[in-house]
C-alpha cells in the first residue's frame, strides 16, 4: 500500500510506500532518512522526501499548558492555528502572527518562519516562539529559545524541517478586545499611487496589505485594493462567523484559471466598493478569504499550481516590481490573488528566514508546464537583479543559484542539519 | 435525550475516541479515560485540562485491557474517581494483519480477544451496573467490517461482528430498563491506525466528524450508527450479494 503526498498546491506529487503517523511526543525517533509532513499547507517539496519516510505529524496536536493571564501557549508541533484560535479567542488572546491560512501547524509556521498582514508592526512567527523542543535522531532532546540551545533556535526558526523533529512549541499571544477587525480599504490606480497609500496606513494599522490587478497594464500596471486593519476596540456588539462553508467538490480535469476568467475576475475585484472610513468585520474572513472555499486548490486542476513570492529590497522595489508585473501580465499567466505588502525592518530570528526589509510580492500560476516555468525563472532573473529573495515555502522548484542568492548564510545553517533529516527541496537547492 | 455529562472512556488514546473526549469536555462534561500507555494518557489529559474550565474533572487510568481479570476492579476505580457516571464509551482495538492470522491460530485468538472479549467482559459489569441504576447510556464503536466476512479483513470483521450480534442481545436485554445501548459502525477513517492508506476516495472520514457522529448518537439513544451515514446504504447492498457470487469476489 501506497499513499500520495502533495504540498497544497499539488505539484510535486510523490507516492510513499513507507509513512510514519507520530502520535505520541516521548518516542524516540527511527534510525531512516525522513522529514515532517504536517498539513500539507505549504507549497513546495520542504515537506516531501521521496527517498526518505514522511513523518506524519498532525495526530500530533494535543495542548500542554495555557496560561490565560499571560497569554502564553505550550502545544504539540501538529497543533493547527485553528484550533489555537478556537481555544484562545474567547478567553481574549490572538496569535501575534498569523499567515492567510489558519489550517498551518504550529511546526510548520515555525520551520518556515511564516509573515503576516503585520510584518511592519511585529516581524515574523519565530519572533514570538518563547521555546520549542527539538527531537534529534540521535535521541538527543533540545529545549531551544533566544537565550538556551540559541544555535539550535536559529537554525530551527525558519530552518525547513531540517534540524530534527520539532516536538512542542510555546508561544506568546496578544490580547483582543473580541473577534472584530476594524478594516479599511482603498482603492489605488498604478503602482506608483499604492507607494502612497502604503506609506499613509502602515504608521498607523497595524495590518497592511494590498491585492492588485496583474492582468492590468499601461498606465494601470499595479493598480489594486488596499486593505488596512486593526483588532477591535471595546464593542458592544461584534460580528460573528457562520460555521458554514463551500468547498470544490471534485478536482476539475483542466484548470478553471485560465486568461478569460483571470481578466474578468479580476476586473470585478479591482471595481469593487471601497470603504476607507473603515468598517467592522469578524477575524475569519478578514485573516483567512480563502479558507472559506474549502479545497479551492482543486479549481487548478490535475496538473496544480506554482505560488510564487519574493521580496525585494526597498531601494529597488519599485522598479523591480514594475519589470515583473509587466512581464506577468504580457504572459496572460497571472493569478486571482496577487498579494502585495511591505515588510519591516524588525529582524526575523531564523538564519533561513525569508522576511527581510523590503517589498513582498506574492501570486499564483496554473500549471502550465514549460511555459510557466520559463516565465518563473524570468521573474527569478528580475528578483535576482535587484537583490531579492525567494520564499522556500513557496517554491517548488527554485534553483540552487536562486536559494543560495536568497540565503547566503545557507551553509552556516546546513551544519544544524540533522543526519537523518532530508527533504526533495534541500536535495534540488544544496546541490 | 441521554445526559453524557459523567463518561467513562475506555481505550481513550484511539483517535476517535480523542476526539470524542474534547468534543465532550467543549461540553462541559466531566471524564474517566481508560487506556494502556501512559504517556499518551498523559498527554491526552493535560489537553483536555487545557480545554476545560476550573470546575470540570479528568482522570485517567492507565490499564491492560485484555486483563478481563482486572476488569471489575477497574471498574470499580472508574465510578470511584467520578461517581455517577451516566455515559460509556468502549473504543479499543486493534487492526489485525489478515496474513498473519491466517497463519497462526494464536495470533488469531490474540486478536479476537482483543477486539471482541476484552469488549463483552467489560459489557458483562457494565451492563447489570447500568441495569440496577434504570438508566444511563453504553455505547461501543465496532466497525461496518462486521457485516460481512470479507476475505481481505475476516478476523477483525468476525471479532467486530461478534460483538455487534453482543449489543443487540444486550439491547433487547436492556429496552426494558432505559438503558441505551449504542452500536457504532465506522466505516474509512483517518488515523494512525489507517496512514499507510490511500485516502484519495471519497468515503474516507476524519476523527473529528465520526465523533460528532457518535456524540450525537449517544445523546438520542440511538441502536444502530454507520458513520458516515452513506455506509449504511452501502453494507445494505454488499449484504444482499447473493453468497455464490460473494464468494468470487476480490473485496
Amino acid at each position: 500500500m501506497s499513499i500520495t503526498l502533495s504540498p497544497w498546491n499539488r505539484y510535486p506529487k510523490i507516492s510513499s510506500e513507507k509513512v510514519i503517523s507520530w502520535t505520541d511526543r516521548t518516542k524516540p525517533l527511527p534510525k531512516t532518512p525522513m522529514i515532517a509532513y504536517a498539513n500539507g499547507r505549504s507549497y513546495s517539496d520542504v515537506c516531501l522526501t521521496s527517498d526518505g519516510t514522511p513523518v506524519l505529524t498532525r495526530p500530533l496536536n494535543k495542548f500542554i499548558e495555557f496560561d490565560r493571564q499571560t497569554g502564553k501557549l505550550k502545544a504539540e508541533a501538529g497543533v493547527t492555528l485553528q484550533e489555537i484560535l478556537t481555544l484562545v479567542v474567547p478567553q481574549g488572546w490572538f496569535l501575534q502572527v498569523t499567515p492567510g491560512t489558519q489550517f498551518v501547524t504550529l511546526g510548520g509556521a515555525l520551520a518556515n518562519d511564516v509573515h503576516g498582514k503585520n510584518h511592519h508592526s511585529v516581524g515574523s512567527f519565530g519572533n514570538f516562539v518563547l521555546n520549542f523542543e527539538l527531537l534529534r535522531s540521535d535521541g538527543q532532546r533540545l529545549v531551544c529559545s533566544p537565550d538556551t540551545n540559541q544555535q539550535w533556535f536559529e537554525a530551527t526558526i525558519g530552518g525547513l524541517g531540517l534540524t530534527g523533529l520539532i516536538v512542542w512549541v510555546e508561544i506568546q499571544l496578544q490580547p483582543i478586545n473580541n473577534p472584530a477587525m476594524v478594516v479599511q480599504s482603498e482603492s489605488f490606480s498604478n503602482l506608483t499611487r499604492f507607494w502612497d497609500v502604503n506609506s499613509k496606513h502602515s504608521s498607523t494599522s497595524p495590518y497592511t496589505v494590498a491585492w492588485l490587478d496583474c492582468a492590468a497594464t499601461g498606465r494601470k500596471l499595479g493598480r489594486g485594493v488596499f486593505f488596512a486593519g486593526r483588532h477591535a476596540g471595546a464593542l458592544n456588539t461584534y460580528p460573528t462567523h457562520p460555521e458554514t462553508t463551500k468547498s470544490v467538490p471534485i478536482e476539475s480535469p483542466v484548470s478553471l484559471i485560465n486568461r478569460f476568467s483571470l481578466k474578468a475576475f479580476n476586473a470585478l475585484y479591482a471595481r469593487q466598493p471601497t470603504k476607507p472610513e473603515g468598517f467592522i468585520q469578524h477575524y475569519i474572513p478578514y485573516f483567512y478569504p480563502l479558507d472559506a472555499i474549502k479545497n479551492w486548490n482543486r479549481l487548478y486542476g490535475k496538473k496544480g499550481f506554482f505560488q510564487y513570492q519574493c521580496v525585494l529590497p526597498m531601494e529597488s522595489a519599485p522598479e523591480g516590481l514594475n519589470l515583473l508585473l509587466k512581464d506577468i501580465s504580457k504572459s496572460g499567466q497571472g493569478s486571482f490573488l496577487a498579494v502585495l505588502k511591505t515588510f519591516g525592518d524588525i529582524p526575523s530570528k531564523g538564519l533561513l528566514s525569508f522576511p527581510r526589509p523590503g517589498a513582498t510580492l506574492a501570486l499564483d500560476f496554473a500549471n502550465r508546464g514549460n511555459s510557466t516555468l520559463r516565465l518563473l525563472s524570468k521573474l527569478d532573473e528580475i528578483v535576482k537583479d535587484h537583490g531579492g529573495a525567494l520564499y522556500p515555502a513557496k517554491d517548488g522548484r527554485m534553483s540552487s543559484e536562486m536559494f543560495k542568492h536568497s540565503f547566503p548564510l545557507w551553509e552556516h545553517f546546513s551544519e544544524s542539519i540533522d543526519p537523518y533529516f532530508c527533504s526533495d527541496f534541500w536535495s534540488r537547492v544544496s546541490r | 435525550m441521554n445526559p453524557t455529562n459523567r463518561a467513562l472512556i475506555i481505550g481513550a488514546t484511539s483517535a476517535i475516541a480523542e476526539s470524542c473526549c474534547r468534543k465532550l469536555i467543549g461540553e462541559g462534561a466531566s471524564l474517566v479515560c481508560i487506556g494502556r500507555d501512559a504517556n499518551k494518557l498523559e498527554s491526552l489529559k493535560q489537553d483536555l485540562l487545557v480545554r476545560a474550565t476550573g470546575e470540570q474533572q479528568v482522570h485517567c487510568i492507565t490499564a491492560d485491557l485484555t486483563d478481563t481479570e482486572a476488569h471489575h476492579a477497574l471498574l470499580q476505580e472508574a465510578h470511584t474517581l467520578l461517581p455517577d457516571i451516566d455515559s460509556v464509551l468502549i473504543a479499543h482495538g486493534s487492526l489485525p494483519d489478515q496474513k498473519a492470522c491466517e497463519q497462526s491460530y494464536n495470533e488469531t485468538a490474540k486478536q479476537i480477544n482483543i477486539n471482541a472479549l476484552s469488549v463483552i467482559s467489560l459489557l458483562t459489569e457494565l451492563a447489570n451496573d447500568f441495569e440496577k441504576k434504570g438508566k444511563g447510556v453504553i455505547a461501543v464503536i465496532t466497525s461496518v467490517a462486521g457485516d460481512r466476512g470479507r476475505q481481505s479483513n475476516y478476523v477483525y470483521g468476525a471479532a467486530k461482528g461478534m460483538v455487534s450480534t453482543f449489543l443487540q442481545g444486550l439491547r433487547n436485554r436492556l429496552s426494558k430498563s432505559a438503558v441505551s445501548v449504542v452500536d457504532i459502525k465506522p466505516g474509512f477513517v483517518d488515523t494512525p491506525m489507517t496512514a499507510s492508506f490511500d485516502k484519495s476516495g471519497p468515503l474516507w472520514a476524519q476523527p473529528e466528524q465520526v465523533a460528532e457522529g457518535i456524540i450525537q448518537a449517544m445523546k438520542k439513544g440511538k441502536d444502530e450508527v454507520y458513520l458516515l451515514w452513506f455506509w449504511r446504504w452501502i453494507m445494505l447492498i454488499i449484504k444482499l450479494i447473493p453468497e455464490r457470487i460473494f464468494k468470487k469476489l476480490s473485496l
